[in-house]
């Protein structure tokens, strides 16, 4: 069956992060790269967890990734899918799989990346399996 | 030979209610700290050292200490969700050989089922979480989020469902014999995969009671223990850990059992295969699952066939694990389950666990605790502790 749509809850937007959420509005899913390890990091941050280095920058990923697990949420009054997604840069992070029949949806299926209005008008990055 | 102990548990108590709509939770955590006291055979103005971790009402634990009229010279309230009075266990064996107390009181209570709280709601505890902007708008709950961790086993090492709910059924044979226990009806393996799906892949039956009450500990140096008798159990090694995503780089086949148990056996100079008794933290049966392999039971993937076939059954299998029924069956109070690991395991090396349950000459076991969550953040303790003898 097709998924039914529930509502997002805003994220909290902080100082360190309110970069990310523009990208979002904008359609860009935007990751936090350190200048000095050169490892991307997940959720991004003002100091690299991998080498401590303050000196991070912003760029936009591919938004294309596979499913490293999920979890369809069946008591929920609306069932939704809790997924990891692992991009193709390399970290991996929490989100939802939209869209696609809840039987369809495998670990290490490709997805890509699409966009939710939450409650509060924020873009919310989510994915959907790749065509 | 007999092995050293810096510290002893003098005292426990388990909260025989499971549902507390007439009480409130600091005259729970007085009622379980009056209970292992006199377990003990001590009182309130024995105790110099008290430990209760975030979940206590008040600023750390001056408002409990003030409650029950404790006169305290140490305190430590150390949060790592249903494995802090695993690790407060260890944290007070060190307090006590430090000389900074002799006797230690470790106190869990809460009332989340007469508050009517369930799972479902995503966890949002506020303040300033840095992840928390990454993680609440996609709804995370308990359920899904130990889902994804089973789902991912599943994936790497071929686990099944099937697999899974022999965890349960171990933990039914032995709640039937425990008076007090939530669930006390022995289930099968296809009761459980038939039972509704709550979250992929994970059961209704593959998930913990929710239940009121919790549970104390008396922790009291070798003099004191002395004293008080045989009754007291030796803390012979203790690990803990942190686990977490890493910068979006993690496992989630694995928990932080795969670091606080090899420094607990190292401490304790003891196998996985001397263990006569283990507890082990069972919020899910995936939880036991990963845990089990994280302790060095079996290997790495090999869970699933190692929990198969009654295994955990006391009396049947080669590992008899949480005799009590665990949170799985008898109780996970204030959705902490540690308290209560240590709890059964103490009763199993005095001989006074349940006689359809006792390990016959019970001298070494083990108790974990996890808490947070093994998909994202997760805090591991791990104790082995000792007969009297031992």
């Amino acid at each position: 069956m097709s998924q039914q749509e529930r509502v997002y809850k805003d994220p909290d937007i902080n100082m360190e992060t309110e970069h990310y959420w523009e990208g979002a509005k904008n359609g860009k899913l935007l990751m936090k790269k350190c200048n000095s390890c050169g490892k991307t990091h997940f959720y991004p941050r003002a100091i690299c967890p991998v080498c401590s280095s303050n000196d991070t920058e912003w760029y936009e990923a591919s938004g294309k990734g596979k499913i490293y697990s999920y979890s369809i949420m069946r008591r929920s009054e609306i069932p939704y899918v809790m997924a990891y997604v692992t991009l193709d840069e390399g970290v991996t992070m929490m989100s939802n799989i939209v869209e696609s029949d809840f039987d369809d949806i495998k670990i290490g299926k490709a997805v890509e990346v699409t966009f939710r209005k939450t409650e509060g008008n924020q873009s919310l990055p989510v994915f959907r399996l790749s065509k | 030979m007999s092995r050293m102990s810096k510290a002893y548990i003098a005292g426990i108590y388990e909260h025989p209610t499971r549902k507390a709509v007439d009480k409130t939770i600091p005259q729970l955590h007085a009622e379980v700290a009056i209970g292992a006291l006199k377990d003990a055979g001590l009182t309130k103005d024995d105790v110099d050292g008290y430990f209760c971790d975030g979940d206590a009402p008040g600023l750390g634990g001056m408002s409990m200490a003030e409650y029950m009229g404790l006169n305290l010279t140490y305190t430590d309230t150390t949060e790592t969700g249903g494995s802090s009075y695993v690790v407060h266990v260890g944290h007070a064996v060190e307090a006590i050989a430090a000389g900074k107390c002799n006797v230690a009181l470790i106190t869990l209570a809460g009332r989340p089922r007469a508050e009517g709280l369930t799972t479902l709601g995503a966890r949002d505890r506020g303040g300033e979480l840095p992840e928390r902007g990454f993680e609440i708008p996609y709804a995370p709950v308990i359920t899904n989020m130990y889902g994804m961790a089973a789902m991912r086993h599943m994936y790497e090492y071929g686990t099944t469902s099937e697999q899974l709910a022999w965890i349960k059924v171990a933990a039914s044979h032995h709640a039937q014999h425990n008076e007090y226990a939530m669930l006390r009806d022995v289930v099968t393996v296809e009761d459980v995969i038939n039972s509704p799906m709550i979250s992929d892949p994970l059961h209704r039956l593959d998930c913990c009671v929710i239940s009121d009450g919790g549970g104390a500990l008396i922790v009291v140096s070798p003099e004191i223990a002395k004293s008080l008798g045989d009754r007291c159990v030796k803390v012979l090694g203790h690990g803990e850990a942190v686990k977490h995503l890493n910068g979006g780089n993690f496992d989630l086949t694995y928990t932080g059992a795969a670091k606080s148990g090899p420094i607990a056996f190292a401490e304790a100079n003891v196998k996985p295969a001397d263990i006569d008794y283990a507890s082990i933290y069972d919020s899910f049966t995936i939880t036991v699952l990963e845990t089990i392999e994280d302790l060095g039971f079996c290997e790495k993937g090999q869970g699933g066939k190692f929990v198969s076939g009654g295994n955990l059954i006391s009396g049947v299998g080669k590992l008899p694990f949480n005799t009590d029924g665990g949170g799985l069956c008898n109780n996970h109070p204030s959705n902490r389950g540690g308290m209560t690991k240590v709890i059964e395991a103490v009763r199993q090396l005095r001989g006074e666990a349940h006689p359809k349950v006792q390990v016959p000459d019970c001298t070494l076991a083990l108790a974990h605790g996890t808490g947070g969550q093994i998909s994202t953040r997760t805090g591991a303790g791990t104790v082995i502790l000792g007969r009297n003898d031992a």
